[in-house]
């Protein structure tokens, strides 16, 4: 943590806690490493594990899955296209938003840390229906947007989850990117600058890869935290694993069965993204010391 | 234009308006989240020291326990520890010879949020005790105190500070979670908030007001923060 200009940003009052204080306590961003896993307690624990699973699978009804297999699959993917879409869509918009924070003119600045602390200080869900229920309440009463070519997409419920998600990360990464912009030594700039780089060169060249890769631990776990809330948008009808399985609970009456398999989805959906981050984070050369 | 379009009476505190129903709402938004974050604080103790000072298989569990909520989306978490929890403690006092128990939606809420936020403070203040310079934990055990008096004397005081931005920001977080408990049914602000909308139709105006009390609380709650940081780390001055 950087003492100095964490001095200096304290200032504002509408100034919310640093995001990367809990990024790592909310969202898993490690595995467990092969070696000095295997101890003899732990031996006892997986095996006290296994007959827990073992029992689970037993006792418990699972004569539901086959049925809904297919549309499980389908879920999952659903998933996984809303946190794939929303992800590197609010990435693109982080990036602007935290460099006019750090470098932009006041009327810049100002809305761009007003939005941030907007989408920071309410609930995603409150956010979601704002857009889903409000919006799309007020977008049939203008003839323009019936007409226009988005409309067939409007009345669909996607675009408001995407939208809803996008917005979401923008203002989490966004808040990311400005410690990132604000963290690369301006000794590294000097140096650009004194090279005759443009203004852009600077910033394709030098400022935003060594932002990019100051911000990437923290991205791994936003990623993880943007995971977390994709379930949100089934609250809006978009049919993902989330959605299947209520649509399960429903229909077999069965309390435990289908959350503790959504739980177990989940659990493994974190540990690919997890080993994911890991693998391209460890082919980036790191030579700062 | 838009100002005939907007019909504030709705936000009226009394029965035609529904602006007591919303600062209702709110308010047990608020218990939810000062009762979840308390018995997340308590968990967190625990988990922290559990993990930090426990023997292996300690160890383990609290790291399962903090790995399983970390890696699981919040809504599920809810509605396993809400469904499962009120089922299972039926099945116990039905065993027991009590017949069926009424849990009570704040308890249940309680209960949910706070081991969310168990498992996420348990991570803060791990993290925030390594911030601890060792010498200091050793001189007070080279004084012959207790743990106890450790904790108390050395500990706690010394790992505040480093433990404040992150707790501070999950005091944030269990006010925002408790919108979830919406989806099982528990009348906080979000969801008197889509009741109120449904009824009346003024979908933008209701989400709006309850954004504007989220984002109030949120700001209320920073200032607060600020007070606390500001005395936590009044020995710091010279350190900057």
């Amino acid at each position: 943590m950087r003492a100095g200009s964490e001095a200096v940003e304290t200032d504002s009052l509408a100034e919310l806690p640093r995001e990367e204080s809990t990024v790592e306590a909310t969202a898993l961003t490690e595995l467990p490493s092969g070696r000095a896993f295997l101890k003899p307690h732990r031996l006892v624990l997986i095996a006290i594990a296994a007959v827990i699973v073992f029992c689970a699978i037993w006792f418990l009804r699972w004569d539901w899955l086959p049925q809904y297999a297919g549309a499980l699959v389908a879920g999952v993917g659903v998933t996984l296209a809303m946190l794939a879409s929303t992800s590197i869509l609010g990435f693109c918009l982080a990036v602007p938003i935290g460099l006019v924070q750090v470098t932009g003119p006041w009327w810049l600045r100002l809305p761009a840390r007003g939005f941030c602390t907007v989408i920071r200080g309410t609930p995603l869900l409150l956010q979601l229906w704002l857009l889903y229920y409000g919006l799309g309440s007020l977008f049939p009463q203008f003839p323009e947007i019936r007409q226009s070519f988005l409309w067939p997409y409007l009345r669909e419920a996607w675009p408001y989850g995407v939208a809803a998600l996008t917005i979401s990360f923008a203002a989490y990464e966004g808040e990311v990117m400005r410690g990132a912009f604000a963290g690369v030594p301006p000794g590294e700039l000097e140096a650009a600058r004194a090279y005759g780089m443009s203004r852009w060169k600077l910033f394709r060249r030098i400022w935003l890869p060594r932002a990019v890769h100051r911000a990437l631990p923290t991205l791994n776990g936003e990623t993880v935290l943007q995971l977390k809330s994709t379930p949100l948008v089934a609250t809006i009808t978009v049919i993902d694993a989330y959605a299947v399985i209520s649509k399960v609970r429903q229909v077999t009456y069965l309390t435990y069965e289908p959350l503790l398999l959504l739980a177990l989805i989940y659990l493994v959906l974190t540990a690919l993204l997890v080993a994911g981050f890991r693998y391209f984070e460890n082919r980036i050369p790191n030579r700062s010391a | 234009m838009a100002a005939d379009m907007i019909n504030w009476g709705l936000l009226a505190l009394d029965p035609p308006g529904w602006g007591g129903v919303l600062l209702g709402g709110l308010m047990n938004s608020v218990k939810i989240a000062l009762g979840g974050y308390s018995l997340g604080l308590v968990l967190g103790t625990f988990g922290a020291f559990g993990k930090l000072y426990g023997g292996p298989v300690t160890r383990d569990l609290m790291e399962v326990y903090t790995t399983l909520v970390r890696a699981v989306p919040e809504l599920v978490l809810i509605l396993l520890l809400y469904y499962a929890g009120t089922d299972l403690l039926n099945r116990v006092s039905a065993a027991l010879g009590y017949g069926s128990v009424d849990i009570s939606g704040l308890a249940a809420g309680i209960f949910v949020i706070g081991v969310v936020q168990g498992a996420y403070s348990t991570e803060v203040l791990r993290g925030a005790i390594l911030a601890v310079p060792p010498g200091q934990i050793e001189a007070a055990r080279a004084f012959g105190m207790s743990p106890l008096m450790i904790l108390r004397r050395v500990t706690l005081p010394a790992m505040l500070p480093h433990a404040l931005p992150g707790l501070s920001n999950l005091w944030l977080i269990a006010t925002k979670d408790t919108a979830l408990l919406a989806v099982v049914g528990f009348s906080e602000l979000t969801l008197v908030t889509r009741q109120a909308a449904g009824t009346t139709k003024a979908y933008m105006l209701f989400f709006c007001a309850a954004g504007v009390l989220y984002l109030l609380l949120t700001l209320v709650s920073n200032l607060v923060i600020r007070l606390i940081e500001a005395r936590a780390r009044r020995g710091w001055a010279a350190l900057r």
